[in-house]
């Protein structure tokens, strides 16, 4: 990896593996060793914003709790800002935050603005400085009109807006992102992408990002990494993800009335719906107006499109190529 | 820290009020049951293995008081096997402060001090009852035996409670010995047989809690015959049981797997 930044992560060879007993008849349980991470050597670029993505299962938030310190990795060595995260974990927790979409930081039975005040002290936050920096993020989130709120009464995209906070009080480098927009409805996962965006761009934070949500992904990360079972099968900015996984577009043709399957060379009808059908083609094979000639020797057409891979279509691509 | 923690507990659980007065009256409830069963039995004979009902009630306070002490400040260490479960104890190990102080402020319950005013209470009536002079050194030393006994109940929590990072779902295992516990310290050792004698003694020592240290200060002879200095040898037993705290408490917490996302 190149990269004009230093690294602030570092993993190289890393593997956890878990044991799992599986029942096998009544009374006896077989011991299997499960590599929830396998092998993984990453380095992230101080500033960087990162999205990890991978299905259920892949490993995604184990590697987020070994860079946490959380969890101690079997094997392989693990730099997070220059130290060993798991002997060094109550000194790293002044500088990372951590957001795990599914589980609030925040005191549940109290107002908002306490679960701030309550991290303050925890953190040994300067009065001034979480004055400066709560009264920022309360305007960029929009949190006024709710600050007041016990934690449990708040939506889910307010709650989100309020661990966000949570997790950057105390001006960490490097932030923790598991499943943000997990649950959140289209305004507020924009609001909460604009706001990573800002950090990122503004305070020069550090994001890894995990989710399932491509979009989210797709429009906040420079660069994209790609796991499955443990292990790294793609890294690099989105486009030549795209590029090297998403080499097929697709010209969706309506004819004048139904027909058979066209036939045209370098392309492959992969649908056909009445006059409808959509052609796939590999960019390096052929170009779509080469394709649209053929189809329009053979047929007449009344409309025409032309479709670019989307992530999700990449990245499922990706996976299925892993089987 | 820990007050800012402890006052924000507080205040959640007064927004529930009723049940922090429905438990406070509970507790006052059982703790006088229990000392009612200690009554009963000294309605029907005198003296139990050698002992007054002062005495006895003598016991039961120092116990009391200790354990109530460890179970305001420490008990809460116990709620480490449901934040394992529910994959809720990585919170505690992403912040800047031992997960250890966090958990028992953050799970402080102040109506659990209830236990302390009741025992006190009784404490201080037994010391009144109890034929005998309360010199500055006795007093010295009850006050030194509670608080060595709060820690030795403390470690003990420490010790149980971290078996959830190992199995789930501990909690019983962990009530017969703190609780088992508390029960045992508040009577004589001799009524007990002589397995349950050396259990109290060597394994778990729940005899340094209140027992060893009384038969000094109450100048009571020991009917099993144990050496005289078992009654100094309290905060050398909780400065041992620490060792064994600390360790199962940091393996755990390296074993500690979280759960899935």
């Amino acid at each position: 990896m190149t990269s004009p930044h230093t690294a602030i992560i570092e993993l190289d060879d890393v593997t956890k593996s878990f044991v799992v007993y599986r029942r096998n008849g009544r009374v006896r349980r077989v011991r299997t060793e499960i590599e929830a991470v396998s092998h993984l050597t990453l380095s992230v670029a101080d500033g960087e914003l990162l999205g990890y993505i991978g299905p259920n299962g892949a490993g995604k938030s184990t590697t987020v709790k070994m860079l946490t310190g959380i969890l101690v990795p079997t094997s392989g060595s693990l730099r997070v800002a220059g130290v060993d995260p798991q002997r060094r974990r109550v000194d790293l927790a002044r500088r990372i935050g951590v957001v795990f979409g599914q589980r609030t930081q925040l005191w549940w039975d109290l107002p908002l603005r306490d679960s701030f005040d309550l991290l303050r002290h925890v953190y040994r936050v300067p009065a001034a400085d979480h004055r400066g920096r709560l009264d920022a993020f309360v305007e960029m989130l929009d949190m006024g009109p709710f600050l007041d709120t016990p934690v449990r009464q708040l939506s889910l995209g307010q709650r989100m807006r309020g661990d966000l906070c949570a997790a950057l009080l105390h001006d960490p480098r490097i932030l923790y992102l598991d499943e943000p927009t997990i649950g959140l409805d289209v305004v507020s996962k924009a609001r909460v992408r604009e706001f990573l965006a800002g950090v990122n761009r503004d305070r020069g934070v550090t994001i890894i990002l995990t989710s399932h949500d491509l979009t989210d992904v797709e429009r906040l990360c420079s660069r994209l990494v790609v796991i499955d079972r443990g292990r790294v099968i793609a890294d690099g900015t989105v486009e030549s993800i795209k590029d090297t996984f998403g080499s097929h577009r697709t010209v969706v043709v309506d004819l004048e009335e139904a027909a058979p399957p066209l036939s045209v060379p370098l392309a492959e009808v992969v649908k056909v719906d009445g006059p409808r059908q959509w052609l796939r083609f590999g960019r390096a094979d052929t170009t779509a107006s080469e394709v649209i000639d053929a189809v329009v020797r053979q047929a007449r057409i009344r409309d025409l499109t032309v479709e670019e891979p989307d992530i999700d279509d990449v990245v499922t691509r990706i996976y299925t190529a892993g089987d | 820290m820990y007050v800012h923690l402890v006052r924000a507990r507080v205040r959640s659980d007064w927004q529930y009020r009723t049940s922090f007065v429905l438990f406070t009256l509970s507790v006052t409830l059982v703790t006088l049951l229990d000392f009612l069963a200690i009554a009963v039995i000294f309605s029907n004979i005198p003296r139990l293995a050698g002992w007054s009902l002062a005495e006895v009630a003598f016991l039961y306070g120092v116990a009391g008081v200790a354990f109530a002490l460890g179970d305001t400040f420490v008990s809460q260490v116990e709620y480490v096997a449901r934040h394992v479960k529910q994959g809720t104890f990585d919170r505690f190990l992403v912040r800047p402060v031992g997960p250890l102080l966090q958990i028992c402020a953050d799970e402080f319950a102040f109506r659990r001090a209830g236990k302390l005013v009741q025992s006190g209470a009784i404490l201080v009536g037994a010391m009144v009852a109890v034929h005998g002079a309360w010199t500055p050194g006795r007093l010295l030393a009850t006050a030194a035996t509670v608080l060595t006994g709060s820690v030795i109940f403390s470690e003990i929590w420490v010790i149980t409670s971290s078996i959830a990072f190992w199995t789930v779902d501990t909690q019983e295992v962990a009530n017969s010995f703190t609780y088992g516990g508390n029960y045992m310290s508040q009577y004589p050792l001799d009524v007990f047989g002589p397995w349950l004698r050396r259990l109290a003694i060597g394994v778990v020592p729940i005899a340094f809690v209140a027992y060893l240290p009384s038969l000094w200060i109450l100048d009571k002879n020991d009917s099993i015959g144990l050496p005289a200095w078992l009654s100094f040898a309290a905060p050398a037993v909780a400065a041992l049981l620490l060792v064994p705290a600390r360790l199962l408490w940091r393996t755990g917490i390296r074993r500690y797997r979280s759960t899935g996302s």
